[in-house]
């Protein structure tokens, strides 16, 4: 089992909806957020091109958080999911110096925190909330080794990429292009 | 990684901006076990939730949904399946709802005005005493002026429960800036050509679409919920897509064609495709002569109407518009020249939304698949209450001579109505205003603040203490659409249905429902007989009996879907008679000719901007409705403040940075509060862009105050749609002040 989720940029509309969906399901604390819409312009006046993304932590397969954490509070879960233990994290901000994606912040209870691809709606057999939430459909959740889930086609039909994969991580958001 | 740093840098300086104001966070701590740590994700899976039915109140698209509670607390917001708004997704304003109801800058007690009038001193009151306030000032205004000089602006659910009361009490001035400053032209130019309006949510049938023309709509910055999915589903199925604005706007970035037009020059370009579309034969021959009357005047009338002609109007290319008619002909029937929905732009707004009612005509779009389908609505009685008192006079005795066609009362004619003048047969004496920011929601912030000066009463009713709560006499408090029971939410759409709305927490502080402070200041007026049902409960269950359902039902369902009782399009070659006067679709309207206007539209140029000025356009977040969200605790964090658009050459010339503060200065010398500059290749450069709904005054509002820009400040001058009165906004010019101290 490889958790992953593909973002469709040509559905995405920027709404930003993902975000508060993951607030308000994971109780995110004001002033922070584990998701966060980028809007990429690229060309000049009138040949333009928009691209929209929808960024969380990438639960890379080879990730420099877990190498990093001096206690193991950074941590692989069931299909690579890349977790925090609260109680085990020290807060000493290590993983946060080595995530190329700037996806982690400290929570203001001490411990370090960001997306955890919903693993408790996953583990009930939901869709984490950002993918249910999104009013244009344009988020995919699922299993990569399950060559038949709507993730694995959308990957083999679909161009894709992958944020600054130069890092070396293997990063297990997609997006769809 | 700078970027990202940067943006939760600002996140975190924004929350600690308002830090102190912040509630205390529901956040789950995690504990021990049985001496095993368990992670936050655990518990949340392991508490209790419970749900209760609402739609929403946060725009007019209305989603029907459900509020979880966990453990007691708010929790959140998710849609319902079964609604054909929302189809189970919220958009983010609806998602971030629970943000109406955790601000703690909510309007908390009735508040009786104790100093001048916007010295915004108030005492706080009981019900009883606001009540008796009003009721002491309403009953002085009937018997000096007569009933008719009290008016009600309203905006949102509650307002039809004081639309009730005011109708009581003799009065027909009931106005909603939603008409004479938005939609008013779209629906007087379909009623004109269709007999029809296009209502909302839109009758438009996107999803099944060929081919959508935008003209000026940008769907998905504007997050009109199904329509949003519906336009992604057509674009991923291949629609063409072709989107007229003069900024390069996220519709515009998924469109085959971007038009980027000069501002105020949409109806040549409209009057060009349908030369083309005649003069080249494109259009649908057979429906144009059985659905249609005045072709022949039309194609008269536009024959000079060439792309050539519209070419250095416009600045869209010949060969481009030649091309875009072609492809909406290929894909006739299934086309939409999008109506818009925001349409007082410029002051012809009547005849530039008539252009392309027209160019649909020529096409067969209406009553056709992928055009415009025929929408349902539910037949839902009210409990029956004594005739309405007939009004001896209206706001439209005001101005005997101007608006003809206007159908609904303008909200700008209201207030222009309550400035005495020799001329004014109806002077009105008393606002009740309804969910409304009149400061934010009509143009020409100073004539307001005029017109308020010569009330007798002015009652605001709000959620928040938006602007024109300070210029109240009395302000009542409303408890959010989370807190209690309305009105049935029966709106038009593919299938009728009913959602029903039901309170998912007590009200918060001394807030009451809209539907009890009318009971009660019906009671007051003597009027209480047009309130059959003194609780709203009663109230429901007698509708919602009369449709075979019940409240109980509804509490468990959310929303009915009921059977559809007519075809959504036309049958191949079926008569029909359009509800205009010669009983078909008219592309020339004797009706405007007899009022002594163009009964085809004509283009007239429109004035433009003195060097070293741009035409200040407006629009909308996705994140945000309006100025009513712009305090929302979680919606904030999505978007704190605007931004003005600027083409970088534009910048250049004026030395301005990317991410800069500057003040912006209209042509009347109007200079705004501080605005960030967002330097883009995104805009054309004779204009610049803001978001609507920035730049509050208010102190009460803490996380808004001085956030942005208010581009309702620098719209000191409107085009007047002489047609129908609606306010054109988009005709005012600003330049640039950089010292911003």
């Amino acid at each position: 089992m490889r958790y992953a989720m593909a973002i469709d940029t040509k559905r995405c509309v920027g709404c930003a909806d993902c975000v508060v969906a993951c607030q308000t399901e994971n109780n995110v604390p004001e002033g922070f957020c584990r998701d966060w819409i980028v809007e990429e312009t690229i060309g000049a006046f009138p040949e333009l091109q928009l691209e929209i993304r929808s960024e969380r932590c990438n639960h890379c397969d080879d990730s420099p958080c877990v190498r990093c954490c001096p206690t193991g509070a950074s941590h692989y879960e069931e299909g690579g999911v890349v977790l925090v233990n609260h109680d085990e994290c020290i807060g000493c901000k290590a993983c946060i110096a080595s995530c190329p994606y700037d996806a982690r912040f400290v929570h203001p209870e001490g411990y370090v925190d960001k997306c955890t691809f919903c693993i408790h709606r996953v583990r009930e057999g939901k869709n984490p909330a950002c993918v249910e939430v999104c009013p244009t459909h344009a988020m995919i959740f699922g299993d990569l080794d399950d060559r038949n889930s709507e993730i694995s086609k959308a990957l083999r039909t679909r161009k894709h990429k992958t944020l600054i994969p130069e890092a070396g991580t293997d990063p297990h958001v997609f997006y769809l292009l | 990684m700078g970027k990202k740093l940067n943006r939760r840098e600002f996140i975190k300086i924004a929350g600690m901006g308002a830090g102190g104001l912040a509630v205390a966070s529901s956040f789950l701590k995690p504990v021990s076990l049985f001496g095993q740590s368990v992670s936050r994700e655990k518990l949340i899976a392991s508490t209790f939730s419970e749900a209760t039915p609402t739609y929403c109140e946060i725009c007019f698209w209305k989603c029907a949904g459900w509020v979880h509670k966990k453990d007691g607390r708010p929790w959140k917001i998710v849609g319902n399946p079964d609604d054909t708004h929302s189809n189970g997704r919220f958009c983010p304003r609806g998602t971030g709802g629970l943000g109406a109801y955790t601000d703690p800058d909510r309007l908390k007690t009735p508040l009786i005005r104790v100093e001048e009038r916007g010295k915004q001193v108030f005492k706080e009151a009981t019900w009883d005493e606001a009540f008796d306030y009003i009721a002491e000032k309403m009953n002085g205004i009937k018997e000096k002026y007569g009933p008719e000089c009290m008016a009600l602006f309203t905006h949102g659910s509650g307002g039809g429960y004081f639309k009730n009361l005011i109708k009581a009490y003799g009065s027909n001035n009931i106005a909603a800036p939603s008409y004479a400053q938005c939609r008013g032209p779209r629906a007087e130019a379909y009623l004109l050509t269709y007999g029809e309006g296009i209502g909302s949510p839109e009758r438009t049938d996107i999803e099944n679409t060929k081919c959508l023309v935008l003209i000026g709509s940008h769907i998905g910055e504007n997050m009109h919920n199904g329509q949003v999915q519906e336009f992604t589903r057509a674009h991923m199925n291949g629609a063409t897509v072709i989107t007229v604005d003069p900024r390069f706007s996220t519709a515009a970035s998924k469109s085959k064609y971007w038009l980027p037009i000069k501002p105020a020059t949409d109806l040549a370009l409209l009057l060009a495709w349908i030369n083309v579309i005649i003069e080249e034969e494109l259009y649908d021959k057979e429906y144009v002569k059985k659905y249609t009357y005045g072709f022949e005047a039309l194609k008269k009338a536009v024959k000079g109407n060439t792309p050539e002609w519209a070419y250095p109007i416009t600045t869209i290319k010949p060969h481009i518009i030649r091309e875009t008619a072609r492809e909406m002909a290929a894909a006739a029937p299934a086309v939409i020249i999008h109506p818009g929905r925001h349409v007082t732009w410029y002051g012809d707004d009547t005849q530039r939304v008539r252009a392309g009612a027209i160019l649909n005509a020529l096409l067969g779009s209406w009553g056709r698949r992928g055009g415009f389908y025929a929408p349902s609505k539910a037949h839902v009685p009210k409990p029956e209450h004594p005739p309405y008192p007939k009004p001896q006079k209206g706001w439209r005795d005001a101005f005997p001579d101007k608006y003809p066609l206007a159908n609904l009362a303008l909200s700008s004619g209201i207030c222009d109505a309550t400035i005495p003048s020799t001329t004014d047969a109806c002077s009105i004496k008393g606002w009740i205003v309804y969910g409304t920011n009149l400061m934010q929601t009509l143009p020409q912030p100073q004539k307001t603040i005029k017109a308020i000066q010569n009330l007798e009463l002015l009652v605001a009713i709000d959620i928040m203490p938006s602007e024109i709560t300070g210029w109240a006499d009395v302000v009542l408090p409303e408890c959010t659409y989370l807190e209690r029971y309305d009105d049935l939410r029966i709106s038009q759409g593919r299938v009728p249905s009913i959602a029903l709305r039901a309170p998912a927490f007590e009200p918060q502080y001394n807030t009451k429902p809209a539907y009890w402070m009318a009971v009660q200041l019906a009671k007051k007026l003597g009027l209480s007989a047009y309130f059959p049902y003194e609780k709203i409960e009663d109230y429901l269950e007698y509708r919602l009996k009369a449709v075979g359902s019940s409240l109980a039902e509804m509490k468990k369902i959310g929303v009915k879907n009921l059977p559809l009782e007519q075809e959504l399009y036309f049958l191949n070659g079926e008569d029909y008679e359009f509800a205009t006067p010669s009983g078909k679709i008219e592309l020339y309207s004797d009706t405007l000719a007899e009022h002594g206007f163009d009964p085809i539209p004509r283009y007239t140029a429109h004035e433009e901007p003195q060097e070293g000025y741009y035409r200040l356009l407006y629009g909308r977040a996705p994140m945000h409705s309006f100025g009513r969200t712009t305090n929302n605790p979680l919606l904030t964090e999505l978007k704190l403040e605007n931004e003005v658009w600027i083409h970088p050459k534009v910048a250049r010339e004026w030395g301005i940075e990317n991410g800069e503060y500057i003040r912006l200065e209209n042509q009347d010398k109007v200079v705004s509060n501080k605005v960030k500059a967002k330097v883009t290749e995104r805009i054309r450069h004779d204009c610049v862009y803001m978001v609507h709904g920035f730049g509050h005054t208010q102190k009460q509002m803490r996380r808004s105050l001085n956030r942005g820009a208010s581009d309702t400040q620098l719209i000191t001058r409107v085009n007047v749609d002489p047609i129908m009165g609606g306010t054109g906004m988009r005709v005012n010019f600003v330049t640039f002040r950089k010292e911003v101290a």
